[in-house]
């Protein structure tokens, strides 16, 4: 086998390799002549952008033949989606924009779910798409779409370049909304004959974006009122969601949380902004929340939200949500605050600041946890009577969060951990523990199937030295795993860890509690049939394929995989079908009506409330 | 009637603007009553006037989500007391030698005009606001109405403060 070897992947001299020893990156450029395509590669320079995942087609052609010679390294994916949630990895694994690339038509139309996936979950990325030439557009011309008008209900703005003069201020535009204020996907749809244009390059541009001004510092008398609720408060939370780690508020976070005392949950999204192991965790709230982070939220009587948007999957059956909670709700999209549940408190602002200046306004009065000893004593018996756990498969198969919980002890809390969507992805949440920001990636608002191998390679691309891990379902690995051809050839050495239990194992569980059973096409043949055979696709893809069976190889092969570092490598862990995930609120019912297990509630003593 | 609101929102004049702020009412479930555009004293910024049925707080909600459109400058709602409210209707009546004379009092009671003449139909247009629109509508109505045709409404607040200068409506 010719896999390449990170080596000498490093080693090609290719234009790209020459060009980048020649150039240094410069935030000036005197105007100079060139085409369209070169002002578009030449403002992805000025602009810092160190990879783009795409690939070519005949609108985008023009901008590729600049991008040979470009320090910008283009890493070609084998299906735009891959693209698109790439550059979601590389962005949530660095809080830095990440760049897409795709033709016109399908290309462009293929970036459209991760895109919708970018928007739903606050991603900074921008497509950067071909369109047909000008005088083409609106005559249904080959590979023609309305990706501008397609895109629009799922970016939070888009572009259609109408002249080459303007690329570099669009560009420089679109990288300021995607990374500003609430991040999000923004798209630049941009004709073949604009690329192809002469025009001049000169940089930098000045922007021009008068109906956009993000409010960053909250208002005093907010932060005041809020400080003044958390003093009277008897039965607070703080209800974290993933704008702290957008705004990088995680020190601050901890340092107001030991400061008032006050428990913590992190929601899905919000996962990594506050250590697992404090002790101050209640862990995650939700339809698979635990039972004290629901039981606290539904008990509090104040909750002090940061970053978080009362998601149905967080509030249940929202008239029933924390029913005796003020609220404070802080976020820097005023939309969100009073959308779902109505804010007593609205602050609009970075987290960054409001946390800052909630320090500021609660250090004088702010007594730590012994001022709610009661509301701890509570949690507490609450929390040691219902901990996150799982039974041991009696019919003798490996039970799925065994392994996952495997793959956290013993990877840590250093690697990277991507996921796709169902079940797979919610015992990654519950049983492997996040200690720092941006370790926990995955499709949260949208739920896009297939979003953990594409996000992986964006990853890893982006912070090549830490271990990045994708734990992936059998159905989600089907729909994305194309990229690992990509990994394997541009020296990309994600690992993957397929919980294959032979089913749409979320759907399916759903189907034995509401469905009595009927597993309407819910059976994928993986295990049956053994179709496909994950361990030879790995290996046609270029990657070293594993296979795991018994829970007394399940350590042995973590490890086997983790001392592998020049390629990709795929762990097929056909595990247990019929494990489920608890504890779970049933969509549209109250958060009241948590069950611990099947048929188990949780029993709250009426001393306890 | 009661939850009509008056929305003026400035926006940049730029193509895809429309589609932008009406695609944000429909994607969010709210029904445009009437919509009207045009370009304003600054030729780079447009008005749209939008008429919208809808309680306080949805209507919150979609004056903060027509806020976060990039390309739109402000949002003030007019209340309609302190504001003037039009709207243009050109309707064509039947009116042949026995009804014209009775047609033509009805024009002259509610100051509209005739601008086109045929044996058979007289084509009024009217300003004014809904209400008094409807009502010229109503008298006509027993002449018989063949074609009808109204703008949406456009609005300008009472006073001399302008809206480019006066406070934005924003939320929280």
């Amino acid at each position: 086998m010719t896999r390449p070897t990170p080596e000498s992947l490093a080693q090609r001299v290719t234009p790209a390799t020459v060009a980048a020893a020649v150039n240094t990156a410069t935030t000036t450029v005197a105007p100079v002549a060139t085409s369209g395509a070169g002002a578009l590669v030449r403002s992805l320079e000025a602009l810092g952008v160190e990879v783009a995942f795409g690939i070519p087609g005949g609108a985008i052609l023009p901008a590729y033949d600049p991008l040979f010679d470009s320090k910008v390294r283009h890493i070609l994916v084998r299906h735009e989606q891959g693209a698109g949630h790439a550059a979601t990895g590389y962005a949530q694994a660095t809080g830095k924009v990440g760049v897409c690339i795709a033709t016109s038509g399908p290309g462009a139309t293929n970036l459209v779910t991760p895109i919708a996936d970018a928007y739903m979950d606050s991603v900074p990325i921008v497509a950067i798409t071909g369109q047909v030439g000008r005088p083409y557009i609106g005559t249904d011309a080959f590979q023609e779409a309305d990706i501008q008008g397609i895109t629009l209900p799922i970016t939070k703005h888009n572009f259609l370049v109408q002249d080459p003069e303007e690329l570099p201020r669009i560009l420089a535009e679109a990288f300021h909304l995607a990374a500003t204020g609430r991040p999000g996907p923004v798209l630049v749809d941009i004709p073949k004959d604009v690329l192809q244009a002469h025009t001049t390059f000169a940089w930098p541009p000045s922007l021009d974006l008068p109906g956009y001004r993000p409010t960053l510092h909250p208002h005093g008398k907010q932060i005041r009122e809020a400080a003044r609720l958390i003093a009277q408060a008897k039965r607070p939370v703080l209800y974290v969601g993933g704008g702290v780690l957008k705004a990088g508020a995680t020190d601050g976070l901890r340092k107001l949380a030991e400061l008032t005392g006050i428990p913590v949950v992190t929601t899905l999204m919000g996962i990594g902004a506050f250590p697992d192991s404090h002790p101050q965790h209640l862990g995650m709230p939700g339809m698979h929340g635990t039972v004290p982070a629901v039981y606290a939220l539904q008990r509090s009587d104040l909750l002090v939200t940061l970053g978080a948007r009362f998601d149905d999957r967080v509030t249940g059956k929202l008239d029933s949500f924390a029913p005796e909670a003020k609220v404070v709700h802080a976020d820097i999209d005023p939309a969100e605050i009073g959308k779902n549940r109505h804010a007593d408190v609205p602050i609009v602002g970075d987290a960054r600041h409001v946390i800052d200046e909630l320090i500021a306004a609660v250090s004088g009065s702010a007594g730590g946890a012994a001022q709610y000893e009661a509301w701890w004593k509570t949690l507490n018996e609450i929390r040691e009577r219902y901990p996150l756990g799982y039974e041991e498969p009696t019919d003798g198969t490996l039970a799925p969060q065994y392994v996952i919980e495997r793959i956290g002890a013993l990877v840590g809390p250093d690697a990277i951990y991507c996921a796709g969507v169902g079940q797979h992805q919610m015992w990654a949440s519950q049983f492997i523990k996040y200690e720092k920001p941006g370790t926990w990636l995955n499709s949260g608002g949208a739920g896009t199937m297939g979003y953990a191998v594409p996000a992986a390679m964006g990853a890893k691309v982006a912070r090549p030295d830490t271990q990045v891990w994708a734990i992936d379902g059998d159905g989600c690995f089907q729909m994305t795993n194309q990229e690992l051809a990509t990994c394997a050839l541009e020296g990309i050495p994600i690992k993957v860890a397929v919980i294959n239990n032979g089913n749409l194992g979320m759907v399916r569980q759903w189907q034995t509690l509401f469905y009595d059973g009927r597993y309407s096409n819910t059976e994928l043949g993986t295990h049956k049939h053994r179709i496909p055979d994950f361990v030879k696709l790995a290996e046609a893809l270029g990657c070293i394929g594993l296979r795991c069976e018994s829970k007394d190889d399940v350590d042995k092969i973590i490890q086997q995989a983790m001392e592998i570092n020049d390629a990709p490598v795929v762990i097929d862990f056909t595990v247990g079908k019929d494990a489920m995930v608890w504890p779970m609120v049933a969509a549209g019912t109250s958060n009241d009506e948590i069950m611990f297990a099947r048929d188990v509630r949780p029993t709250f003593d009426e001393d306890d409330l | 009637m009661t939850n009509k609101h008056t929305l003026s929102v400035l926006v940049e004049n730029k193509p895809g603007v429309l589609a932008r702020v009406s695609g944000l009412f429909s994607r969010r479930s709210f029904n445009i009553d009437s919509l009207a555009v045009g370009e304003t004293e600054n030729p780079e910024v447009s008005r749209i006037t939008i008429v919208v049925n809808a309680d306080t707080s949805p209507l919150e909600q979609v004056t903060k989500q027509l806020n976060k459109l990039v390309n739109v400058l402000k949002i003030v709602e007019l209340d309609p007391a302190q504001s003037v409210q039009r709207e243009l209707l050109l309707v064509k009546v039947r009116a042949d030698r026995a009804q014209r004379s009775q047609v033509l009092e009805t024009v002259e009671l509610f100051r509209a005009r005739v601008i086109d003449v045929a044996p058979d139909t007289l084509t009024i247009e009217a300003t004014g606001n809904p209400d008094k629109l409807d009502a010229l509508l109503r008298d006509l109505e027993p002449y018989g109405i063949k074609e009808m045709v109204q703008s949406g409404l456009v609005a300008i607040g009472r006073g001399s403060r302008s809206i480019t200068t006066g406070p934005a409506l924003r939320a929280a």
